[in-house]
């Protein structure tokens, strides 16, 4: 046999293209899926908005957005309820997020489920509670009325205080979960060593607890800002007319105007405001922030905005230890021993945190006595008992039908997402090919860039391919969007799968097939179901897509309900709200428990 | 020499987690400028004792005295100490001389007097050139020598480091031992040092303190403590040793006749603490059993047969066949004694370097 030692060009010629080969196939379906229903129909969207009427390019539908100051002042709303949306998120989930970090054991793990379960209920039902609970004749003007707050019943939907509500309600778990990813990385002791060296309190939370945890406020911030960007259920639902956002616009202009080329040129304004955010946001915090990990961002010689907000920030945080300390030390009398002052600044932050978490958790209950009211509409309190409007449901065939279409739909999206997308994730997380970045990139952009896109986008490629109105449409829809999450999920199973037990088992003689059969898939195997159930239950809600490429013809459940809250706001709807949130949560403490389950014998 | 002042006082210290018990009533003093190492197995307590002094848990009893005052329940901010956690605990998201700035400006030290004495302390670690950057930046011998800088730049009157050496190579070890060393004897500071390593608890401290299931086992000199163990623990803990099972048979001219069970008698000086009962655990070091003509003028002697002769450079260990005992016998290596294997031989000791030791651990205590 030849020495290849002697040609070291030629073995790597030999080892580079058998690799290549190797992990086309394993990401070659997620690729074209993605770039065939994603990258072309959002790429087509914009595209046309450059067109005019007659299919020739012009720019006067961008003419019409500068001149009619309506669209300006939409974007500026919208602007608006997002900075406000961000703010009140944040500043709600870190203390939330900062007792999950310190909690351990049992406590944790149902601290955890509580903001789970409102990150995965349904937008929808999560709405239509807070109409329950908010609407003229809802629980909390009634309770104030009867202890003789007000009089009057307070307006609190229909306007901006409903779109916030709504909107920090629903957004909140998310940069809940954000931030804990960075204070869980974040080594408890350093805040100790900051005691040892004689830093108060005050100082220790705002010079190195703070600092620490900037990475994830910023990521957390990020995220919460570009998601309510693309929102238009809960403005739709909750707010009244002043209070129309963007994605809204983009909406009517499909649905009722049917001017595409209009509705393409909004998104490109949508698109740029985008743009405008992440070159801010980068000159800032840098956009390596977002991949989370406990390192605060390191002032880049090159940025000097960001120099100059690490000193901004440097002297606030400076003057906030010192405010804090100073303020301990006047409510702290002398005789308050450390136990006792650990002891309340402990109950403090538990009852702000149950405040939070009542605020998260508790709302969407308040669908379920409303469903079970004899009387023809909404009250409160619901005079019980009857089960009529459950009969309505199961009667109708219109409803069963939507929810036998979004059963199928879901379980045919999270079977194909997990079948494609696995080989792909498994080639982007143990192998280093050309173009992985890319490929990474063009995974998590459906994550990124709002449904609506995708939605408009893939309707108007549908209507060309005739397969719009079809289930089969909705379903490649689904499995566009869900796609990044299965692979994000799977990922981080695979980040915490230790590969010397793939070694140690070739060592023992087993082939490949016979380590993935026996080892690998066994250690994976709940983390995957997991991810499955979260890929079902992102279809089964989804409504954005399912709004557009199902074009009148066909419906969703959520569709359906979504269209049923626009018109009228019935006890049946209650009922369905009831049934779906049952449903829902009954799925996600499954999954967080096998999630659970494989995490502890992954040994992490 | 002038008396020393009592630098810390521990009474009674005792701290639960749950239903087991990290520290279990100790008592501890340390003089002013002491080098106080506390050795012991894994969960034996030293990283809890190290962060009550350190005022970083809450004890569920005893009290805490620093300078003679009580400190019991003085915030870590208010103790005047500075402190080497074992996996360094630098801040990530400051730079090497903004981490070690910190306590100086947590002492409200002026600007100018903190550059310099952050120059000083880089210089002391000889990490000049390493201001500037991130810790993520430097290797694992390095962040310890920063963490090193930051415990000792503010000049503390207390040093706690709790295993500052666990992770690193045996010689960037041995260099940062006697770097911690030198910096002890120039800054003259109380240490209250942790370590796992029982070489480096001989080489380092003025005093070993001996932990085993959140009590002191026992606490003296290095010297004290290997040669003078007070319980089997002690004796096992460290280094080598004889631990032969015997019956006390009587008492001659202040010794005890010990008989060595199935080995023969010998003659030991008696030592407090005196077992309760005749049946006990006779002790030596490897090191103080002398052989052939050596063994001739010992107070007792004894012969068996050579099974195993290991050279391991300087030291030469011998495993000898006494009875149905094997002994253990450490030697330096010389050309002129040369033992083999199979050869008959004569082993033997002072009255002064045996000891009994209670057979269970807890009549000891
Ligand atoms: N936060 C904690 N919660 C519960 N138990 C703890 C905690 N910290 C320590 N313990 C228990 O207290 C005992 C003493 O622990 P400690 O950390 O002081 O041991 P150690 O001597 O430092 O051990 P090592 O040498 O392994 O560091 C152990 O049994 C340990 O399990
Ligand atoms: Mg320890």
């Amino acid at each position: 046999m030849a020495r290849v030692d002697f040609f070291p060009n030629a073995t790597a010629r030999r080892r580079f293209w058998p690799k290549w080969s190797r992990l086309y196939w394993q990401t070659v379906p997620v690729t074209l899926l993605l770039v065939a229903f994603f990258v072309v129909p959002v790429v087509m969207l914009l595209g046309i908005s450059f067109l005019d009427g007659r299919g020739l390019p012009s720019i006067e539908h961008y003419r019409r957005l500068v001149e009619v100051p309506l669209y300006g002042k939409v974007l500026l709303t919208t602007l608006n309820v997002a900075f406000w949306t961000t703010l009140l998120s944040v500043v709600g989930a870190y203390p939330v997020a900062y007792l999950l970090a310190i909690s351990r054991g049992s406590t944790r793990n149902w601290l955890i489920i509580l903001v789970l379960l409102p990150f995965w209920t349904s937008f929808l039902v999560r709405t239509f509670a807070w109409i329950v609970l908010l609407g003229r004749k809802g629980a909390v003007n009634q309770m104030l009325m009867a202890i003789g707050i007000t009089d009057a019943p307070l307006q609190m939907i229909y306007n901006f205080t409903g779109v916030m509500i709504g909107m920090t309600h629903a957004l909140m778990p998310l940069a809940t979960l954000t931030l804990l990813a960075v204070m869980e990385g974040i080594d408890p002791n350093l805040t100790k060593a900051a005691s040892t060296m004689g830093a108060k309190g005050g100082t220790r939370f705002w010079r190195i607890y703070f600092p620490l945890t900037m990475p994830g406020v910023a990521s957390a911030a990020l995220l919460v800002f570009i998601t309510s960007l693309g929102f238009f259920i809960t403005p739709a639902l909750l707010g009244g007319p002043q209070d129309t956002m963007i994605v809204q616009l983009i909406i009517f202009q499909i649905r009722e105007v049917l001017n595409w080329q209009f509705a393409g040129a909004i998104g490109v304004l949508l698109v740029i405001t985008f743009m405008v955010i992440f070159f801010f946001y980068d000159r800032v915090f840098g956009l390596s922030v977002m991949g989370g990990g406990a390192r605060a961002p390191k002032p880049a010689p090159r940025s000097s905005i960001r120099r100059c907000c690490a000193h901004v920030g440097k002297t606030i945080t400076r003057a906030l230890a010192y405010v804090t300390d100073a303020l301990i030390g006047i409510c702290s009398t002398p005789r308050m021993t450390r136990k006792s002052g650990a002891a309340g600044s402990r109950a403090g932050l538990y009852l702000v945190c149950t405040l939070i978490l009542g605020f998260l958790a508790l709302p969407t209950l308040f669908v379920l006595p409303v469903s079970f009211t004899s009387e023809a509409f909404l009250t409160w309190p619901p005079t019980l008992f009857s089960l009529q409007w459950y009969r309505l449901v199961f009667d109708s065939p219109v409803w069963l039908h939507a929810a036998a279409r979004s059963f199928a739909v879901a379980l045919v999206t999270a079977t194909v997402a997990m079948l494609i997308a696995l080989p792909c994730t498994f080639a982007l997380s143990r192998n280093n090919f050309a173009g992985k970045s890319a490929l990474f990139g063009l995974v998590v952009a459906p994550m990124i860039v709002p449904n609506i896109f995708i939605a408009v986008g893939l309707f108007f490629l549908f209507s060309r391919l005739g397969i719009a109105g079809t289930t089969f449409g909705v379903i490649l829809g689904h499995t566009v969007i869900v796609i990044p999450y299965v692979i994000v999920t799977v990922l981080a199973i695979l980040k915490g799968y230790d590969r010397n037990l793939d070694h140690a088992a070739a060592t023992m003689g087993a082939s490949g097939v016979e380590t993935f059969r026996r080892v690998t898939f066994p250690l994976i195997r709940s983390g995957v179901t997991a991810s499955f159930m979260f890929a079902f239950i992102i279809s089964f809600d989804e409504l954005t897509i399912a709004l557009f490429v199902t074009g009148g013809r066909i419906t969703t459940l959520p569709k359906l309900m979504y269209e049923d809250a626009l018109l009228s706001v019935s006890p049946r709807l209650a009922a369905v709200a009831s049934l779906l949130l049952v449903l829902m949560s009954i799925l996600i403490l499954i999954s967080e428990l096998t999630r659970r389950k494989g995490g502890t014998r992954l040994g992490k | 020499m002038t008396e020393r002042k009592t630098k810390l006082t521990i009474r009674g210290l005792t701290k639960r987690y749950g239903a087991a018990t990290a520290l279990d009533h100790v008592d501890l003093d340390l003089t002013d400028g002491e080098f106080l190492t506390m050795l012991g197995p894994s969960g034996s307590g030293k990283t809890t004792l190290l962060w009550s002094v350190a005022g970083l848990n809450h004890p569920d009893g005893g009290k805490i005295w620093i300078d003679g005052r009580d400190a019991t329940s003085v915030p870590a901010s208010g103790r005047d100490i500075g402190m080497v956690f074992q996996n360094y605990a630098l801040f990530p998201h400051l730079s090497v001389s903004e981490n070690i700035s910190f306590p100086l400006e947590m002492r409200k030290v002026s600007p100018r007097d903190r550059s310099l004495a952050i120059t000083r302390a880089l210089e002391m670690v000889k990490l000049e050139h390493v201001g500037d950057r991130f810790c993520d930046q430097l290797s694992g011998g390095q962040q310890q020598r920063i963490a090193l800088a930051r415990a000792f730049v503010a000049n503390p009157s207390i040093i706690l480091m709790d295993e500052p050496l666990g992770a690193l190579d045996k010689k960037l070890r041995d260099h940062l031992q006697l770097e911690i060393k030198r910096l002890h004897e120039r800054l003259g500071m109380t240490v209250l040092y942790v370590t796992h390593d029982q070489e480096e608890a001989m080489v380092m401290s003025d005093r070993i303190c001996l932990m085993n299931q959140g009590r002191i086992e026992q606490i003296g000199t290095p010297d004290e403590l290997y040669f003078q163990p007070k319980s089997l623990f002690a004796a096992d803990f460290l280094g080598e040793a004889n631990l032969i099972p015997s019956r006390i048979t009587g008492e001659e001219a202040g010794c005890l006749i010990v008989e060595l069970l199935g080995m023969g008698t010998v003659r030991t000086r008696s030592t407090p603490p005196r077992p309760n009962g005749p049946n006990v655990v006779h002790f030596t070091r490897p090191e103080s059993i002398a052989i052939q003509a050596d063994a001739e003028n010992k107070a007792n002697r004894l012969y068996g047969h050579v099974s195993e002769v290991v050279v391991s450079g300087a030291i030469t260990k011998l495993f000898v066949h006494v009875g149905d005992a094997l002994m253990k016998i450490s030697l330096l290596t010389s050309v002129s004694q040369r033992v083999r294997e199979g050869e008959r031989i004569t082993i033997g000791w002072d009255d002064d370097v045996g000891r009994v030791l209670s057979r269970s651990q807890k009549e000891a205590a």
